[in-house]
C-alpha cells in the first residue's frame, strides 16, 4: 500500500486494504500458488436458495477463490439481461434479503473461499446498515461489493464495515478521473473492483483494451488488489486479464452455465475458468 | 387571508418579457431570498435526501453536466438562448386562466389555471427539455436519451432533438406503450426511436432503469435527458431551475390579476417536475399554502397506488435518497395509477424535504377522484386536461372546500392550480374510464356518461354537479 494522502471521504481505514481482510487473504493465496483469483458471482435464491448454495460450493470446490452472492433486486441497473432474468425469477421464487445470510454462512463453512455480498444498497440500507453488517459478519461473510453505492455516500458503511471487519469493494471505472480512482482506492478494503468497460453485466466476445489501463491506474494509486469484472466469459479473458490484474470476475456467463446446465454445468466452467490460470493451459472457448 | 403585494411585484412591464422572469429564476438579484430562503436549493442535498447514489461509471458524466449546468446558468448567452426558445418556441409566457364555472365546485373560490397545458408539445415537459438540450450541445453531445412514462416528456425530448438536429431514444414502459400509443406515434413522427420496456412493472421505473444502462454504456456521445426533478445530483436542482419559469410566470400573473398572492398553489405529483417548478415561486411567500397531489390509485388502503410521500419510506432509487415505496426487504414495490405520468414509486427529493419541514402538504388523490376533475373541468371550462393535472384539479376542489368553509365571501379565496398538461393523449383512456366505447372500442354516443359499472348515466351538467358535490366516492 502506498503512503497516498487520505481520501476526502474521511478515509477511516486508508491503507488497510490488506489489513485483516479475508477477500485479500484469498487472493494473496492464490498468489502464493503462483496464480491469480478466480471471484465468481452467482445471485442467491437462484433458481431457489439450496441450489444457489450448492452451485456456490461447486464452483469454490473447482477453483473460485472468492464468491460473490448477489442480492435479487427489483432494480438492478448495472446487471444486463441474464443476471436480471435470474434474480427477477429468485425474487418470483420467493427470495428474501435475510436468505443471502443462510446462503453466506453455508458456503463459507462448507469451502475455503471467502464470500462476499454483491448488493445494491436500498435492501441494506433498508434493514440498517450496522444490522446487515452484523449479521453478515456473524455468517461468516467477508464483506460487500456496492455497485450503486460510491464512497462519497458511504459513510454509515464505512463506520460498519469497521466494526465488524468487513471488506469494502468499491468500484473504478473506465471513466473514472485519477482523483476519483485514488479516493477510491483509499476507501476500499479487500481488492477495488475495476469495471472492464463501460457497460453493465454480460458476456461479450472480447475483453474491452480499457481494463488494462483501468487496473495500471488503482495500481498506480495504491492499491495492492485490482480484480477485473464485466463482460469476463472465457478461459481466454481470464488468461489475457491474469497478465495484469490480480484477479477476474465472472458473472454471467456462470449464471448462463447454471440456467441451462444446472449445478454440474456452473462447477465445470469454474474449472475451466480456474486452469486458465495455467499457461500450460490450452485455450478452449466454452459454451457459455 | 388577503395578501398584500410585495415588493417584488412586477405588475404588466414585469410579465411582458418572458426573458426577464426566467433570468430572475437563477440568480438574479431577488429581494425574497434571505437565509431562510427555501428557494433554489442548490443541491446535492435537501435535507437529508438527494445525492449521489450511482454507479461510479456515471459519476464523471454527472461531474461534466454538475460543471456545465453551474456555469450555464450564470451565463447570459446561455440563459438569453433559454429565454428566446422559451418564448418564441414553446410559447411563453402561458397564461394565467380564471376557471369561474369551476370554481364554483370548489366551495367557491376563484381557481386560476395556470397553462403549461398551452406550451408547444402540450405540457410543461418543454421547460426542461430545451434547456437540456442546449446543455448536452453544449457538452458536445450528439445523442439524447429519455424515458416517458405518459408520453409527454418523450415527445418534448423528441421535440428539442429534432430541433436541435440530434438523435433521440426514447425508453418507454411496454404497458405504457400501450396506454399512450398516441404519443408513441408522435415520438416515431418527430424522427425518435421509441424502445418499449418489458422488464418490470413495465412503466416509468422500468424505462428510467433502462434508459440507465444505455448511458452507462453510452456516455461518451450521450446525455441522458431525465425528465422529473428525481435522479442523481444534479438532476433535480437541475430540472427545477427549467422549470421555475412557472413560478415566476405565476406569481408574477396572479398579481397583476388580482393584485395580491394566492391563498394557496396546487400541483400534482409523480417524480414531481411541474410542482417544483411552480412551487418555487411561491416558498418563500410563508402566507401561501402550496399542497402537492399525488396519485391515489384504487385507494392508498388498498396498496394499489403511487402516494409516496402518503406512504413511502426513505430510501435509495435511480441515484437519489428521497420517500420510496418499498417492502420490508426494499425492493421497490410497483405502483398504480391511472395516470402514466404518476405511476412512478419515487418522488423528487426536493419534494421528500419539502414534506419533512412541512413547507409543502402533499395528499393521495384516487383516480376516480381525478377522473371526475377531469371531467368537470371539461365541462364547466372547456378545457381537457391530463390526466396527471387532474389529480390537482381534483385536490383544489378538497382545498377550496376546506379554505372556504363558513366564510362569509368564498370567492375571496384564490388557488393557483398547475395546469401541467392537456388531455388529448388521455381521451382514449377518459372514454374507456366513461363507459364510451363499445365492445369493439368504438366511440357509442358524444356525449360522456359516468363508467358503466355506477349505472345509470346523468347528463352532463348534473354528473358534473354531483361529483363536485361528491368528489370522494368510490
Amino acid at each position: 500500500m502506498s503512503e497516498a494522502t487520505a481520501p476526502a471521504t474521511g478515509g477511516k481505514s486508508a491503507g488497510n486494504q490488506g489489513a485483516a481482510s479475508k477477500s485479500a487473504a484469498a487472493i494473496d493465496r492464490a498468489k502464493a500458488a503462483g496464480r491469480k483469483a478466480l471471484v465468481a458471482y452467482l445471485p442467491a435464491g437462484y433458481p431457489d436458495k439450496q441450489t444457489a448454495i450448492d452451485a456456490a460450493i461447486a464452483v469454490a470446490r473447482n477453483g473460485a477463490d472468492i464468491i460473490e452472492i448477489g442480492i435479487p433486486y427489483s432494480d438492478p441497473v448495472m446487471d444486463g439481461a441474464v443476471i436480471q432474468a435470474a434474480t427477477t425469477q429468485a425474487l418470483a421464487n420467493g427470495f428474501r434479503v435475510a436468505d443471502v445470510f443462510d446462503v453466506v454462512a453455508a458456503v463459507t463453512a462448507q469451502t475455503d473461499a471467502a464470500v462476499l455480498v454483491m448488493t445494491y444498497w436500498n435492501p441494506v440500507l433498508r434493514m440498517g446498515v450496522d444490522e446487515f453488517s452484523r449479521r453478515l459478519a456473524e455468517a461468516g461473510g467477508a464483506g460487500l461489493i456496492t455497485p450503486d453505492l460510491i464512497p462519497d455516500e458511504a459513510e454509515e458503511w464505512f463506520a460498519a464495515s469497521d466494526k465488524y471487519g468487513l471488506d469494502r469493494v468499491f468500484l473504478v471505472a473506465p471513466s473514472s478521473t485519477p482523483e476519483r480512482v485514488a479516493m477510491t482506492v483509499q476507501a476500499t478494503r479487500g481488492f477495488v473492483y475495476a469495471v472492464s468497460i463501460m457497460g453493465v453485466t454480460g458476456a461479450r466476445a472480447s475483453v474491452s483494451s480499457a481494463a488494462e489501463a483501468v487496473v495500471a491506474a488503482a495500481h498506480g494509486a495504491g492499491a495492492e488488489h485490482v480484480c477485473v469484472g464485466l463482460g469476463v466469459s472465457k478461459p481466454e479473458h481470464v488468461r489475457e486479464i491474469a497478465a495484469y490484474a490480480d484477479g477476474v470476475i465472472v458473472g454471467t456467463a456462470l449464471v448462463a452455465a447454471l440456467r441451462d446446465g444446472g449445478v454440474p454445468a456452473v462447477g465445470e466452467l469454474a474449472r475451466e475458468l480456474s486452469t486458465a490460470f495455467d499457461p500450460a493451459t490450452p485455450t478452449t472457448t466454452t459454451g457459455a | 387571508m388577503a395578501h398584500e403585494p410585495t415588493a417584488s411585484s412586477s405588475g404588466p412591464a414585469g410579465m411582458d418579457d418572458a426573458a426577464t422572469a426566467f433570468l430572475a429564476g437563477g440568480n438574479g438579484p431577488d429581494a425574497r431570498i434571505t437565509e431562510q430562503s427555501l428557494r433554489h436549493a442548490p443541491g446535492p442535498y435537501f435535507g437529508s435526501y438527494g445525492g449521489r447514489w450511482m454507479p461510479e461509471s456515471l459519476i464523471a458524466a454527472l461531474d461534466e453536466l454538475e460543471d456545465t449546468f453551474e456555469k450555464a446558468k450564470v451565463d447570459p448567452e446561455f440563459l438569453a438562448e433559454v429565454a428566446e426558445l422559451n418564448k418564441n418556441y414553446s410559447g411563453r409566457p402561458s397564461l394565467l386562466t380564471e376557471a369561474r364555472r369551476f370554481g364554483e365546485h370548489a366551495g367557491g373560490a376563484r381557481i386560476f389555471l395556470k397553462r403549461e397545458d398551452l406550451n408547444h408539445t402540450g405540457s410543461h415537459k418543454i421547460n426542461n427539455v430545451i434547456g437540456q438540450a442546449l446543455l448536452a450541445r453544449r457538452m458536445g453531445k450528439t445523442r439524447i436519451i429519455a424515458e416517458t412514462g405518459a408520453g409527454q416528456h418523450g415527445v418534448a425530448s423528441a421535440t428539442a432533438a429534432a430541433l436541435l438536429g440530434m438523435e433521440c431514444v426514447v425508453y418507454m414502459g411496454a404497458e405504457d406503450c400501450r396506454r399512450q400509443a398516441l404519443n408513441v406515434a408522435r415520438m416515431q413522427l418527430l424522427g425518435a426511436t421509441v424502445v418499449p420496456v418489458t422488464n418490470g412493472s413495465q412503466t416509468l421505473k422500468d424505462a428510467i432503469n433502462d434508459a440507465l444502462r444505455d448511458w452507462v454504456a453510452n456516455v461518451e456521445t450521450t446525455h441522458y435527458l431525465l425528465g422529473t426533478a428525481a435522479g442523481a445530483h444534479p438532476f433535480p436542482a437541475m430540472v427545477r431551475f427549467f422549470h421555475e419559469v412557472i413560478g415566476e410566470e405565476a406569481r408574477a400573473q396572479i398579481l397583476e390579476q388580482i393584485g395580491r398572492l394566492p391563498d394557496a398553489v396546487c400541483a400534482c405529483i409523480g417524480g414531481g417536475s411541474n410542482a417544483i417548478g411552480i412551487f418555487h415561486g411561491f416558498l418563500d411567500d410563508a402566507g401561501v399554502k402550496i399542497y402537492g397531489f399525488e396519485a391515489g390509485g384504487d385507494g392508498v388502503e388498498t396498496g394499489r397506488h403511487a402516494a409516496t410521500i402518503t406512504l413511502g419510506r426513505p430510501g435509495v432509487l435511480h441515484g437519489a435518497r428521497s420517500y420510496l415505496m418499498q417492502d420490508e426487504d426494499g425492493q421497490t414495490v410497483e405502483s398504480h395509477s391511472i395516470s402514466a405520468g404518476l405511476d412512478y414509486p419515487g418522488v423528487g427529493p426536493e419534494h421528500a424535504y419539502l414534506a419533512d419541514i412541512g413547507r409543502v402538504s402533499y395528499e393521495p388523490i384516487t383516480d376516480a377522484e381525478a377522473m371526475d376533475a377531469f371531467k368537470l373541468l371539461s365541462q364547466t371550462e372547456g378545457i381537457i386536461p391530463a390526466i396527471e393535472s387532474s389529480h390537482a384539479l381534483a385536490g383544489a376542489i378538497k382545498v377550496g372546500k376546506r379554505l372556504t368553509e363558513g366564510a362569509a365571501t368564498p370567492s375571496d379565496i384564490v388557488i393557483i392550480v398547475n395546469l401541467s398538461g392537456r388531455g388529448d393523449k388521455d381521451v382514449e383512456t377518459a372514454a374507456e374510464w366513461f363507459g364510451m366505447l363499445d365492445e369493439d372500442g368504438h366511440v357509442k354516443g358524444t356525449t360522456l356518461s359516468t363508467r358503466s359499472s355506477k349505472g345509470a348515466a346523468p347528463t352532463a351538467e348534473a354528473n358534473a354537479d354531483e361529483n363536485a358535490e361528491d368528489a370522494t366516492h368510490e
